[in-house]
């Protein structure tokens, strides 16, 4: 029995797939939308992806030559720190995999920080992207993703918060220290496990652990 | 770092705001000051130990000390939602921490810069924060607050916002009912657009900061609208939410 319980509260809706729904999160079949500012405009002609920092020569591709990388179909739960959780998404896009393909890293590279038009940032772990965990989503549902969900192009690291996945992604930085992004800055988790419910910064004493189990 | 720990917060009212619109009293063992525009997160936990969490935003000012104002929507099967309005009453004990969030909030410059502030519906909660907030400091910023909202029933503190505004010459509220105006109302009665947006930002002396929250649609509009009206995208904050049915 728990310590404390809201007397007569009871589950509303059993989730079709209970043990795919992290603690303190609920399904939903919708796809909100988060954003702190504006949606960017973004002209696919100006479009650009940049790969820089802790590497040994930067990479950079227009829309054109990012499209014509080989690209992979992601089906994926994702789960937003605000407390929803969709199933089952469908992706098209680069694998982070891929994208190492066209760079040699250097030794000390830990983290890397995704960057965004309009401003975003935020940090994700070197381990927490590559061998299959991080992709450059740029279809959903089969469609061309949209620029409120993040379109033309948007990181996708769904084992981790929902916030980490980048929308109006342009740009990576290898580093060789993990750094705070935007949201991290205003107290959120330097991780963000849902499993572990590493939502805000405090949550995070288990953070080098986390790191190890992955 | 400060720790964001769960406690319980104690019911020390219930107000009925509008027929699906319910604000708590909470008061806290551990409160602390917040910025206006924060939120905190609420708990439920079945006896057996199943757990719900959702956000809510604060409505009171932090001015108000020991105690948050949570204003609750009603949503259609919500699991949290429903419980808080059917199954909480007064005496009741409610687990939250907080406060969260450091970006929709305000910031000390903003009481000497114009101010826009939109909303949309339930939307209106962190705005009224900080519209409380900068009634309570005494700040003289020229300030509008857009509410747009389906019908008079949905006009959440429509009483305290018009007394508000009625007391101080620098806030201008302006409410635009898209489904159905009071009797006799000669204001604004459509969505959010173009024209009205470049009417209000005509009021001002210089270009407002702007925080702009409700459904997604609402948001996205104004905002795209205020882009194109020439404000810069780091001048305007927002904050979205509900089921974008798509």
């Amino acid at each position: 029995m728990a310590a404390f319980f809201n007397k007569g509260f009871g589950r509303k809706r059993e989730s079709t797939a209970s043990d795919r729904i992290p603690p303190g999160q609920y399904e939903t079949p919708d796809f909100p939308v988060l954003s702190a500012g504006p949606t960017p405009r973004i002209a696919l002609a100006n479009w650009t992806f940049k790969m820089e920092g802790l590497i040994e020569e930067p990479v950079q591709w227009t829309w054109e030559q990012f499209n014509a990388l080989p690209q992979q179909s992601f089906t994926t739960d994702i789960h937003c720190v605000t407390k929803w959780s969709k199933l089952d998404t469908k992706w098209e896009g680069v694998s982070f995999d891929t994208l190492l393909e066209h760079v040699k890293l250097l030794p000390e590279v830990s983290h890397i920080m995704a960057y965004s038009y309009g401003g975003y940032t935020t940090n994700v772990p070197l381990e927490g992207l590559r061998n299959s965990k991080g992709f450059i989503g740029l279809r959903y549902d089969g469609k061309p993703l949209t620029p409120e969900h993040g379109g033309p192009a948007r990181l996708v690291v769904p084992h981790l918060y929902f916030w980490k996945s980048a929308k109006w992604v342009n740009r990576l930085r290898f580093m060789e220290e993990d750094e705070p992004g935007f949201w991290e800055r205003g107290g959120y988790s330097m991780y963000g496990d849902p499993w572990k419910e590493q939502r805000y910064r405090s949550d995070d004493s288990d953070y080098q652990a986390s790191l190890n189990d992955d | 770092m400060t720790k964001v720990a769960w406690q319980l917060g104690l019911v020390k009212a219930i107000v009925q705001e509008t027929p699906r619109i319910k604000t708590f009293s909470l008061q806290l063992p551990a409160w602390q000051p917040h910025l206006p525009g924060q939120h905190y997160d609420m708990r439920l936990t079945t006896e057996d130990g199943y757990q719900a969490e959702r956000s809510y935003s604060i409505a009171s000012p932090p001015g108000q000390i020991g105690e948050i104002d949570l204003t609750i929507e009603l949503i259609d099967d919500g699991e949290v939602s429903a419980y808080l309005h059917e199954g909480v009453a007064v005496g009741d004990s409610l687990e939250v921490r907080g406060p969260i969030g450091g970006y929709f909030v305000w910031r000390k410059e903003l009481q000497t810069l114009p101010l826009l502030l939109v909303a949309g519906g339930s939307g209106v909660v962190p705005l009224m924060a900080m519209l409380r907030h900068r009634a309570l400091i005494g700040a003289a910023n020229p300030t509008v607050l857009l509410f747009s909202v389906r019908t008079p029933a949905e006009a959440i503190y429509r009483q305290e916002l018009e007394a508000l505004a009625q007391q101080d010459k620098q806030l201008t509220l302006l409410f635009t009912f898209t489904r159905q105006a009071p009797v006799g109302w000669t204001g604004y009665q459509r969505r959010i657009d173009r024209a009205m947006l470049t009417a209000i930002l005509g009021r001002f002396p210089t270009l407002p900061q702007c925080f702009i929250c409700g459904p997604t649609a609402l948001v996205e509009q104004a905002a795209n609208t205020l882009l194109d009206l020439g404000l810069s995208a780091d001048s305007i904050r927002t904050e979205r939410f509900g089921p974008t049915g798509t």
